[in-house]
């Protein structure tokens, strides 16, 4: 009720305007940073946009990046839907390498695609799988969906490890990874870079999410839960079941960046490929504000500052790599964190010539 | 009972030398379009019980809270021993002497009763010193109030009535002379709420100034010197205890609706619809909420259910809906046993729809679009897409129909449930109630906070709906819609029935049911 004192603002100001002025800022702030260190800001930021948006290879490294972000993202958003701040996106996709290389190595003797179907959907199982407990144990149980999912995330780690040692390393090999999987691969499209098809499931993906949401009796009954739980019991709907299901579905979308990755990418499991994916997911789905035309447009910018960053480190020694993190981060920051923080200027903009 | 009362009749009497303890002056407090606070006067005469008496919602949380800093009131002022302060949080009433002990405690339950006595009083980077001191202070209060309580107990392992005690010994700790009690027996046994109210009694013996926050008729007569009654926002009456009765009480809160007469024809009751017998529900505490409970409501008749808030009607209607699974006893529809399905859904397909007491809470999702909320608790009727999916067109042209049929404006099916007023937001959830040929319309507030477009609209629509052989439960506050819309009317007291009445019965002595008193009893033995 006390928000109202601040009005309503017309959509477009939501969807648009407030999430653009707050990258302007962030970037204006990393700007002073590359300033304190010694570079050009403004030549800086030229490198990094023409490292991905400059040339086919930086485009197609960017929309390989964004591909993942776009199922994490994803992941995140649904389970934001049902209000439930879904911390283990990482622990999903990593524990979901392990579908996708079971069916990649062990269905060679069956027809490519269906074995690579069933490799898909063995990712999004094994995802749902680990969504689901902690899911579980919110409904059941009552332990703390952030904290389970955090723990989930450990676990996973060093469960692959152990896997990826024990089982999966071939003997004799000292890498610590599978063998390749040479039976299925998700279609390179522009060899050398990693763009795979999987962005085409990405793609699909996102319509699916917006689909569930918005026009399912399942995805209102996931809203419902979410913005208001006793109404929906009022409504006979069962929020714990709600919460189970959400939670499965979310570590199912957060699944799918493993077949990217294990059969899009390096074809065989290897050690960490989520490489911290699954937390960017959460500035994506924050940023793109749970909605799935955001979390892809969200995505793509951070597939842009990961692949523009990097050919910004390799240009500018003196900003290392981590530096680009501290850029994305205050995106983070300014978008997710910060999101609201511009939010009375504007309104106090728009409202000046009401209330005179 | 009432014997320690004539030793104070001189008290209650505010002497013409002495400052109120606390006056409140104009006290005006707005929250958005709630108006909570409608310009409150009220002066604490020193050394006194002063009731607040009023319904949920009737203001009387929000001025305490303004007294005790929570809120800063829009306009009033406040006076503490005939001086204006300015409190601003609740560091600055408790520098004033003012202490209060919240409905829900504030203790830290793995703390001693010593540790939680002077939390916020430390004083110094060394705990000791303080405690020392609180150990001596704490003896003397035992003494002097009969506050017993063991200091090195851990008060999480205390049975409520003596957390309690810790919360009082806390603001007494702390200087307090005014003790502010927001419903202070609601989680008390009637055996603990006694030896507060002796407590209470010996604190103002002893010169402080004690306030009560209720909705409990008989607490008030049992152990104030003089009572306000507040009713939507506004200060109505401030009188003596001893000069009033739990029935003048009772009628002075619930007070008159805008309701304007209604046309109603004799009612044709058919069969039986809905049958309670020896309904119980206990809550978690295993406190009956709902007791031995038994009525019927025939098709085409509405039983009204009257009764001052928070005495079992709320749990009644969760239980008839589903919401809440009996203790004992059985809920028949049309003869079927639905008490332990306990599943929302389930009734509703049974033909059971449920108009709830708080629709921006309850009865509406608030964010979603008007069409989707429409469509709560049906959104898996099949009429309205396939297995798993919602077909949109559907959704919208029952929304639709569903607002021209009860005239909800603006007729925006895609604005936000939120942006519609009260009335039109109570329009929308009978709309979807009614509107699928229910059995058994149950239906709590019907015209609560609604505007006076719907105000006429909505009981009419009720008494429509009872001519077309509906059988209609109703809970109200509003006495008057009670007996204008109903055909007959059950009196809860304290989760128990305390009798039937027919409409035109007078309001009298329908005040005196909802004080719990039966007819041939003498009023003043609500006292007791």
């Amino acid at each position: 009720m006390m928000k109202k004192v601040h009005g309503e603002l017309p959509h477009w100001v939501d969807t648009a305007l407030i999430p653009a002025v707050n990258l302007v800022v962030a970037l204006l702030v990393a700007g002073l940073v590359v300033l304190i260190i010694g570079e050009n800001p403004l030549e800086a930021l030229g490198i990094l946009l023409k490292g991905a948006l400059g040339s086919v290879r930086g485009w197609s490294y960017m929309l390989y990046y964004a591909t993942n972000f776009t199922f994490t993202g994803l992941a995140v958003a649904v389970a934001f839907h049902a209000g439930l701040f879904n911390i283990g996106g990482e622990g999903q996709a990593y524990v979901a390498g392990l579908g996708a290389a079971l069916a990649g190595l062990g269905l060679e003797f069956l027809p490519w695609p269906i074995a690579l179907l069933i490799g898909i959907m063995a990712a999004m199982a094994f995802g749902a799988l680990w969504g689901f407990i902690p899911g579980y144990l919110q409904a059941r149980r009552g332990s703390h969906i952030v904290i389970t999912t955090i723990m989930f995330n450990f676990i996973a780690a060093s469960l692959m490890v152990y896997l990826i040692n024990n089982w999966f390393r071939p003997a004799g090999r000292m890498a610590v990874e599978s063998r390749e999987i040479t039976h299925i691969s998700l279609v390179n499209l522009l060899p050398p870079s990693p763009l795979n098809a999987a962005v085409f499931l990405a793609g699909l993906a996102a319509w699916f999410t917006w689909y569930l949401l918005w026009r399912t009796r399942l995805g209102y009954e996931i809203r419902a839960v979410g913005a208001n739980p006793e109404a929906a019991v009022y409504a006979g709907i069962k929020p714990q079941r709600v919460i189970m299901i959400t939670m499965a579905i979310s570590g199912a979308l957060a699944g799918l960046m493993a077949v990217n990755e294990v059969l899009g990418v390096h074809h065989r499991l290897i050690l960490e490929f989520a490489g911290g994916a699954g937390f960017v997911g959460i500035a994506v789905a924050l940023m793109g504000r749970s909605h799935p035309v955001g979390v892809v447009l969200a995505a793509l910018l951070f597939g842009l500052l990961y692949q523009g960053g990097a050919e910004l480190s390799f240009a500018k020694p003196a900003i290392t790599r981590d530096m680009i993190v501290v850029i994305q981060g205050l995106v983070i920051l300014f978008m997710g964190a910060l999101e609201q923080a511009f939010r009375p200027v504007l309104a106090a903009f728009f409202f000046a010539p009401e209330k005179a | 009972m009432v014997s320690d009362r004539p030793a104070r009749q001189d008290r209650s009497a505010p002497g013409a030398s002495a400052p109120p303890a606390v006056e409140l002056i104009g006290i005006d407090k707005r929250f958005g379009p709630v108006h909570a606070n409608r310009h409150v006067s009220l002066a604490i005469a020193k050394g006194s019980i002063h009731g607040i008496i009023g319904e949920n919602g009737a203001g009387k949380s929000t001025l305490m809270s303004i007294l005790f800093g929570f809120y800063a009131a829009d306009a009033g002022e406040i006076r503490v021993n005939g001086r204006k302060v300015d409190i601003t949080s609740s560091g600055d009433a408790i520098a004033q002497g003012i202490g209060m002990v919240h409905q829900h405690f504030m203790l830290v339950e793995p703390f001693t009763v010593l540790e939680n006595v002077v939390l916020g009083a430390e004083g110094g980077a060394l705990i000791g010193p303080a405690l020392a001191r609180a150990r001596g202070v704490l003896e003397r209060l035992a003494r002097d109030y009969e506050l017993d309580v063991d200091p090195d107990a851990i008060v999480g392992t205390l049975p409520v009535g003596l957390q309690q005690r810790v919360e009082i010994l806390k603001a007494l700790f702390k200087g307090a002379d005014v003790l502010i009690l927001d419903e202070p027996t609601g989680v008390l046994t009637p055996n603990e709420a006694d030896h507060l109210f002796h407590i209470l009694r010996g604190l103002r013996d002893q010169g402080k100034t004690v306030i009560i926050i209720t909705h409990k008729l008989n607490e008030i007569m049992e152990v104030t010197d003089r009572v306000s009654v507040m009713r939507r926002g506004e200060l109505v009456a401030t009188v003596d205890t001893r000069d009033t009765s739990a029935a003048a009480l009772a009628e002075l809160m619930v007070g008159r609706s805008v309701l304007l007469e209604v046309e109603k024809g004799e009612g044709k009751p058919g069969a039986v619809v809905l049958a309670v017998e020896k309904l119980t529900w206990r809550d978690s505490k295993n406190v009956a909420r709902v007791k031995d409970v038994s009525f019927a409501v025939r098709a085409g008749e509405i039983v009204g259910i009257a009764g001052v808030s928070g005495n079992g009607q709320s749990e009644l209607l969760d239980l008839i809906a589903g919401l809440k699974r009996p203790s004992a006893g059985t809920i028949r529809l049309d003869g079927q046993e639905i008490g332990h399905l306990a599943d929302p859904a389930r009734l509703r397909d049974l033909g059971v729809a449920h108009v709830p007491e708080d629709r921006q809470a309850r009865g509406l999702i608030m964010p979603f679009e008007e069409c989707e909320s429409a469509i709560l608790g049906w959104h898996d009727d099949p009429a309205l897409g396939s297995a798993l999916w919602l077909d949109r067109g559907k959704v919208e042209g029952r929304a639709a129909a569903d607002m021209a049929a009860f005239d909800v404006r603006p007729q925006d099916c895609h604005l936000k449930s939120a942006k519609f007023s009260g009335g039109n937001q109570q329009k929308i959830v009978l709309a979807r109630e009614i509107g699928r040929d229910p059995k058994l319309l149950i239906v709590g507030q019907p015209t609560r906070g609604v505007d006076v477009g719907a105000i006429e609209f909505i009981p009419r629509r009720l008494l429509e709906l009872r001519d077309q052989g509906k059988a209609i439960l109703l809970v109200s506050v509003e006495l008057d819609e009670i007996r204008s819309l109903s055909d007959r009317i059950l009196v809860m007291f304290a989760g128990e029935v305390m009798g039937e009445r027919p409409p035109e019965t007078d309001e009298r002595e329908l005040g005196l049911l909802m004080a719990g008193v039966q007819p041939g009893d003498r009023p003043e033995a609500t006292a007791s």
